[in-house]
């Protein structure tokens, strides 16, 4: 295969790979639990798309999906840029890694499941409600208390460590996706037929030149 | 036919070739195109880059997001398959549990091994790096010197397409003229690292990557490899001409479809395989040198792994390129009533001076690079530009309180966005969420630059490998089990790597993420981590002191071969498989001449 060639190929291979539409986890429960404990192997098919729910059953139920929704939106919300990180598929992304069998996953699924509880019981305990049904000054002012661990109470420096996994996910998850890539203005991965190095605008005025 | 089964196979060949990586692949490459009938025995199963590369998946389409597991330790789509710190039914063991004891053992069953993701780096060792017992009486020389092995570094980066530039530099060598391929262009943070570290009198040049920068010379560079041997060239210059330049996108470690990178897979097996010599037997796990009444090696036993049955085939000449450990566990595992404690082990140094390379690395972020316009800088993947080590003369005057030196291989840019992107910066956004997140994000998004130092280990007699008593792997194998210690001269080379590292991220007016750790023994990566684990069964000029002679024949059986990492006698901070390739095809030359001569 000559470059020329080569680069078409590439060209068209990518232009047929479909933009993958995140959706709903459906897995079958009692296939699910046949392979509750498997991963994908060490030699799993690589060109194939992945979707949550295929390779291992997935944890959340709707309410926890419902606040992780909510939660991933104060993270990642929408602005003039780009969508919010669940219209990204970031709960099912989160589902998918807190209910994989390796030791990474397993561990935060704890904290993951741990902290969604601790939202709820410290929103009941401030206001007498569920987190998803506070306004959004009250989830805030929850939030504003764990997003730092460096400067959260003692007390909630657990919850803290939730919020900054959630983060991590959530943030995962998102910039992960197509949208967040274009949210950062990302523009490789594409074949060019040369490198040409930064522009010389642009190293002049970094005085680099 | 070139991959064989029980059915296809011959009953003898010239050389049996025990490992398809680096080591094996140049091996059989070598034999291959000069005329030899070689089986190659691969334990893991066939690979084929040009049609299970991921090239150009994005982490949304990858379980996890792609991040690494215990089954792709690193990361989904890279390119090992069946391999990583841990292989299912194939354990070792530590001698000691505790962190400074702990060997990391990285293996790849596949064919390949672990050339189809390696880092692609390759460099040369220099002149200094033959001689260290000469130069600071620790460790030991090699029985060659660079002027032996030169004239193969540039076979080698002629064959398999390695940019680079020549720079001229102490103990650096430059490659003659036509070798290297032109080096790619740094991007911003690369051109911001230069300038910066040289006011601190550090050198930043252009590193030197397996990975064709442009077409390789196709006309020119067959007759320079093999000349004389019409068919050879014919059949290397067309496949040269299959290989594609890089086309700037998409990770080397993934493999390469369009062969733009070295991998033994898509630049040595190809051209070998069509010159009709060369059969290959996937899924033939090697565990046994077998020894004749002649004191000869008769060939190798393995078990086929898809049947599980023990099998035996002959050759005149056994080469083992199995990767160093699983050299020298086949080999310690091939006991006759000549050889009670390993075959070839009369000096009683197999297993011993196993090396890795010491590794350290600090992050850092840097306001100059923050919210930069958008770039392409996907570039060569990395090491467009490094830092050759630079300190010979305050070391050689004992001014530094360790022994050998470290290169320094950094990273920065607006690489793929991906799971890590945002992921733990809490340190510079105070703990954002909301709009103010997304805004930390994008202005963060580029600026960090990653510093990773590659030392020089000396060896040493509390660092080696054997055979565990008790335990075996799922075929019955004994496996190993492995002995780890660093000197004061590791630790303080790692302490010295965390200095540098944040002092030149200051000098660049960032900060590092984490302050230098000055005590070596945190700084430094665990043993066999960076995985270039090389020693086992060092050459040398003493058949007391060493296995193997300096053509990689071991001393105590004439037609029995070492080809791999195993027969490094010291471990530059040079990334070891340019050499291991140079040794590999200096001693098939070697194995053709003595078998033309009818000695082998």
């Amino acid at each position: 295969m000559d470059r020329r060639t080569t680069i078409k190929w590439v060209l068209a291979a990518g232009a047929a790979w479909p933009l993958v539409e995140r959706r709903a986890a459906s897995a079958d429960p009692a296939s699910s639990a046949a392979q509750a404990a498997r991963g994908y192997g060490t030699d799993p098919n690589l060109l194939t798309n992945n979707h949550p729910g295929e390779l291992w059953p997935l944890t959340l139920t709707a309410a926890q999906q419902r606040l992780a929704g909510i939660l991933s939106d104060i993270i990642i919300p929408a602005d003039e840029h780009s969508p919010s990180a669940s219209a990204v598929g970031v709960v099912e992304f989160i589902d998918e890694w807190v209910s994989a069998p390796y030791p990474t996953q397993q561990r935060d699924r704890g904290i993951v499941l741990g902290g969604l509880a601790w939202l709820n019981a410290e929103a009941g305990r401030r206001f007498g409600k569920e987190f998803s049904d506070l306004d959004a000054a009250r989830q805030h002012g929850i939030c504003d208390d764990i997003c730092d661990e460096a400067r959260a109470a003692s007390e909630r420096r657990e919850a803290a460590r939730f919020f900054a996994l959630f983060r991590d996910l959530t943030a995962g998850g998102f910039y992960s996706s197509p949208v967040g890539r274009k949210d950062l203005n990302y523009i490789g991965n594409v074949p060019l037929a040369s490198f040409d190095g930064p522009p010389a605008a642009l190293l002049k005025t970094m005085g680099l030149s | 036919m070139p991959f064989v089964t029980a059915k296809t196979q011959q009953s003898a060949y010239d050389v049996i070739v025990v490992g398809s990586g680096a080591a094996g692949g140049q091996s059989a490459y070598t034999l291959c195109m000069d005329g030899a009938k070689v089986l190659m025995l691969e334990a893991g199963r066939k690979y084929s880059p040009d049609t299970e590369t991921p090239m150009f998946q994005t982490p949304d389409l990858a379980p996890l997001a792609g991040t690494g597991t215990p089954e792709k330790p690193f990361g989904f789509y890279d390119a090992t398959v069946d391999g990583g710190w841990q292989v299912p039914g194939e354990p070792y063991t530590r001698a000691s549990e505790e962190d400074a004891g702990r060997f990391e053992w990285w293996r790849a069953r596949m064919l390949g091994g672990r050339t189809n993701h390696w880092g692609r780096i390759s460099l040369r060792n220099g002149p200094y790096d033959f001689k260290p017992y000469s130069r600071d009486g620790l460790g030991q020389d090699w029985p060659i010197g660079y002027e032996d092995i030169a004239p193969y570094y540039d076979k080698v980066e002629l064959l398999i397409g390695v940019y680079g530039s020549n720079e001229g530099l102490e103990n650096t060598p430059n490659s003659p003229p036509g070798c290297l391929l032109p080096p790619p262009k740094p991007l911003v943070s690369d051109l911001l690292v230069a300038q910066r570290a040289k006011r601190l009198g550090i050198p930043v040049i252009p590193g030197h990557r397996a990975v064709l920068t442009q077409p390789l010379d196709y006309r020119r560079s067959p007759a320079r490899l093999h000349p004389g041997n019409a068919t050879a060239q014919r059949i290397l210059a067309e496949d040269m001409r299959k290989r594609a330049a890089c086309l700037w996108a998409t990770p080397c470690g993934r493999g390469c479809a369009i062969r733009a990178n070295y991998q033994s897979t898509t630049v040595h097996l190809p051209p070998a395989l069509r010159t009709g010599n060369l059969d290959i037997r996937t899924d033939a796990m090697v565990y046994e040198v077998t020894l004749g009444r002649d004191g000869r090696a008769s060939g190798v036993s393995f078990v086929d792994r898809l049947s599980g049955k023990h099998l035996h085939v002959k050759a005149r000449v056994v080469i083992l390129a199995a990767s160093a450990c699983e050299t020298v566990r086949i080999l310690l595992n091939s006991n006759s009533a000549r050889f009670a404690v390993g075959l070839a082990n009369s000096s009683g140094k197999l297993g011993r001076y196993l090396m890795d390379t010491v590794g350290s690395s600090v992050s850092g972020q840097v306001p100059l690079l923050e919210s930069l316009p958008p770039l392409n800088e996907d570039a060569a993947d990395g090491h467009q530009l490094y830092v050759p080590w630079w300190l010979y003369q305050e070391q050689h005057a004992g001014k530094l309180g360790f022994a050998r030196g470290y290169h320094i291989e950094f990273g920065g840019g607006k690489r793929m966005p991906g799971f890590g992107t945002a992921a733990g910066i809490e340190w510079l956004t105070g703990g954002s969420y909301g709009a103010k997140f997304k805004q930390d994000v994008r202005r963060y998004y580029g600026s960090f630059v990653d510093f990773d130092g590659r030392g020089e280990m000396i060896p040493n007699d509390q660092s080696y490998c054997e055979i565990d008593p008790q335990v075996k792997d799922k075929w019955g194998i004994p496996v190993l089990r492995f002995h780890w210690q660093w000197s004061e001269h590791e630790l303080k080379q790692a302490a010295h790597m965390q200095k540098t590292f944040v002092d030149i991220i200051e000098a660049m007016g960032g900060k590092p993420r984490d302050p230098p750790q000055s005590d070596g023994a945190k700084a430094i990566a665990p043993g066999g981590s960076i995985i270039h684990e090389v020693g086992g069964a060092i050459m040398g000029s003493d058949p007391k002191s060493s296995v193997t002679n300096p053509w990689c024949q071991t001393w105590d059986v004439e037609n029995l071969f070492v080809t791999d990492g195993a027969v490094f006698a010291s471990n530059a901070d040079k990334n070891p498989t340019l050499t291991i390739m140079a040794l590999a095809w200096r001693a098939a030359d070697h194995i053709l001449e003595r078998m033309r001569r009818k000695e082998l």
